[in-house]
């Protein structure tokens, strides 16, 4: 026992390959045999991915997922930001710097409209469930844009914890919902060229929803959305506890 | 040679990178503003110009397109490494937050897009 142990602890980045390989292997498996090609293995592989950082989170009480489960540390490192954003780069070769440079204006509306969106709609609900006052009602909204803009949003206006824990959980169960349901709802809202990718990426904002959700749905179309998405985070942050909050401010008073 | 591809694709990373922090900087913000965004472009441009110049060997482009094939097991990673259980015991308030705002947008997708492409 010890020898695997000490091997699945030196080689964790090793573990982690092999790891994601089985999830989807067995992923493209239920796809094709028992779907029959109806949800993407991709889509499927994600969702297992989902499940297992749920359960990994729940066994060793960590904050990251299934990496916090001992042999599996590998997985922070294969699912960092660092190595998502750099493999998103990569994703740019080959799609066309025309088609971005003509539907740019289009990203840039939708930046700004999507932020609005969510915050105000957030800022609605959060009145609903009792909270009155505007730091509050602003971190929860931010929290609706990305995980990382309410806990920005939050500490720039001095939000107490409760209320930053409940604006990061709105931000993952969006990026969550955004992963899972772009696949199979891709036809039905159009998303199926570059211009309808860089407004969605726009629209939804959160970076890992948007390209995980797209990836499922076509690989094609991950670069258009990160474009637009990449600045959703810097927009919401920007917007939020400016704008957002002086307008929150003025509607519900202190 | 395989480490030129994946050379040019950190050196694009890292340029891109530093002007989203300097974006951010700049506005006073905590965040990197479109990092990712300006390293695809700057990808984009020197791709397109080795290629133009007849200096982009199949080899080479190969580094990038590794990475690139890689994007959906580390994507599949991330996944497992979200911190999902602590989302599901926030309670309903972050739940609806999350979700309904998304079902909605969902819904005016189809008219938003048609709009935004006139």
């Amino acid at each position: 026992m010890t020898i695997l142990n000490k091997l699945f602890t030196v080689n964790a980045l090793i573990v982690a390959f092999l790891v994601v390989a089985i999830i989807t292997w067995l992923s493209t498996v239920i796809s094709q045999k028992l779907l029959k090609g109806k949800i993407p293995g991709a889509a499927i592989a994600i969702l297992c991915g989902l499940i297992l950082a749920f359960f990994g989170g729940k066994w060793s009480g960590g904050t990251k997922g299934i990496s916090d489960v001992a042999g599996l540390s590998g997985f922070a490192l294969l699912g960092s930001s660092m190595l998502r954003d750099f493999a998103v780069v990569a994703t740019a070769m080959g799609s066309s710097l025309k088609e971005m440079k003509k539907t740019g204006w289009i990203g840039a509306i939708s930046l700004v409209l999507g932020v609005f969106f969510f915050f105000f709609s957030e800022v609605g609900r959060a009145y609903a469930f009792g909270y009155r006052d505007a730091v509050s009602l602003t971190t929860i909204g931010a929290g609706a844009c990305t995980f990382i803009v309410g806990p920005v949003t939050g500490a720039a206006i001095g939000a107490n914890s409760s209320v930053i824990a409940i604006s990061i959980a709105a931000g993952v169960f969006k990026s969550v919902f955004v992963t899972i349901f772009t696949a199979p709802l891709a036809k039905w809202v159009g998303l199926n060229n570059p211009q309808a990718a860089m407004a969605y990426g726009g629209l939804m904002g959160t970076t890992s929803g948007v390209t995980a959700g797209l990836a499922a749905t076509d690989p094609k179309l991950v670069p258009y959305g990160a474009m637009t998405s990449t600045f959703a985070t810097g927009v919401g942050c920007l917007l939020c506890p400016s704008i957002c909050f002086f307008m929150v401010k003025f509607i519900f008073g202190q | 040679m395989v480490i030129y591809g994946v050379g040019l694709l950190a050196a694009c990373f890292l340029a891109g990178q530093f002007m989203g922090e300097s974006l951010g900087n700049l506005l006073g913000i905590e965040a990197n503003v479109g990092g990712v965004g300006f390293s695809m472009i700057l990808l984009m441009i020197s791709t397109q110009w080795f290629q133009k110049k007849g200096i982009l060997p199949a080899q080479t482009e190969q580094g990038i397109l590794f990475w690139s094939l890689m994007y959906i097991p580390i994507i599949i990673a991330m996944s497992a490494t979200q911190n999902v259980f602590a989302a599901f015991s926030q309670g309903i308030l972050a739940l609806m937050a999350g979700i309904l705002p998304t079902i909605l947008l969902f819904l005016c997708i189809p008219m938003l897009l048609k709009l935004l492409s006139k």
